[in-house]
């Protein structure tokens, strides 16, 4: 199985897009390609949005899960500079 | 790079471009370029280049803000009428981005002192009014290997190219040498459209940006020209010339030297 333990977390609970995105990428280029980037948010549109986003830029997505009434969390993998 | 909240916010709509991101950002706020010209191209080139955050911005031009430039020069304005231009466009370009080094350079630019102004810079603009100082340009940065984006505006046309020493033409390649003074047209003659220098600008700042990217195709061994009643853009080829005075292979014009005739300018 694969390994999902995230290398860096990210909370971004209270952002809106597009800012939402913006640390996230920020998050992202300053990782190793391989790693995974989890994030913690509370704005609805942006738990599509982001993995839409980090797909177009050639990132993975690997789980995007309501872990309650208002939040999401977000696992992305690196696999783009 | 560690942005701050507000640098976060100001720059949002570049670091969530593929092409750019915080490193391109980075990389936008640590490069260092040189206007040639803080008049209908300067304005909007520097105005541009300052809301994108470039780290340093300086600004060459020795004449004073009058009425008659307010209709294109929009860096300029009613308050700052009298005042030297790079000053005027200081203030400006402050106001829109504080953090941007403005250098105001309130001098005329000469054979004497071109090479060591543009020493310190990445990327040379051109948005001088006269054919001299254009060519001056273009010959300093060929021998100092300085890329060169160039604009020029008149009526309804304007012309852009990027000159990256080394590596295709330079603006002699285009045409060898100044045109006569009596071929230039007088003042008179040379009216333009206030709106053209802000096209051919806003060209001038996306090929700066382009090249401190290192995104995209720069304008080299190419020349756009801009037809404004039209409507066209068209891209003219120009390889580089090997019997070019300047950049050819063997250069016949090896020093800088400022042109003696007096050309009725557009400022």
């Amino acid at each position: 199985m694969e390994d999902t333990t995230p290398d860096k977390r990210i909370n971004i609970k209270g952002l809106v897009c597009p800012y939402t995105f913006v640390k996230a990428k920020l998050a992202i280029e300053s990782m190793e390609i391989g790693q995974i980037l989890e994030i913690l948010l509370d704005y609805e549109e942006a738990s599509r949005s982001i993995p839409k986003s980090m797909e177009d830029h050639g990132q993975r997505v690997l789980k995007v899960e309501k872990i309650n009434d208002t939040d999401w969390v977000l696992m992305i993998r690196k696999e783009k500079e | 790079m560690d942005f701050t909240e507000e640098q976060l916010q100001r720059y949002s709509r570049h670091i969530i471009l593929p092409e750019v991101g915080g490193k391109g950002q980075a990389k936008i706020a640590s490069a260092k370029v040189i206007l040639v010209g803080a008049g209908g191209l300067g304005c909007p080139v520097g105005y541009y280049l300052t809301a994108a955050g470039v780290g340093t911005i300086a600004l060459i031009d020795n004449d004073n803000v009058e009425m008659s430039n307010l209709q294109r020069q929009i860096a300029h304005n009613v308050h700052t009428i009298g005042m030297p231009k790079v000053e005027s466009a200081q203030k400006a370009f402050n106001a829109l981005n504080p953090e941007v080094n403005i250098v105001p350079l309130n001098i005329r630019i000469s054979k004497d002192n071109i090479i060591d102004l543009i020493k310190d810079y990445d990327i040379v603009v051109d948005g001088s009014d006269n054919f001299p100082t254009r060519y001056l340009v273009n010959d300093a940065c060929v021998m100092a290997k300085k890329p060169l984006v160039s604009g020029a505006i008149l009526r309804f046309e304007g012309q852009v190219t990027t000159i990256i020493p080394g590596e295709g033409h330079c603006y002699r390649c285009l045409f060898e040498a100044p045109p006569p003074a009596g071929l230039v047209p007088s003042c008179q003659e040379a009216g333009v459209l206030g709106v053209l220098p802000g096209v051919i600008g806003g060209l001038q700042a996306t090929e700066v940006l382009k090249l401190i990217l290192g995104k995209g195709e720069p304008l080299k061994g190419q020349l756009l020209i801009y037809d404004a009643l039209k409507t066209s853009f068209r891209k003219v080829r120009v390889p580089r010339n090997p019997l070019c005075p300047v950049c050819g292979d063997n250069p016949t014009i090896t020093e800088l030297s400022d042109p003696n005739e007096e050309y009725c300018s557009l400022s």
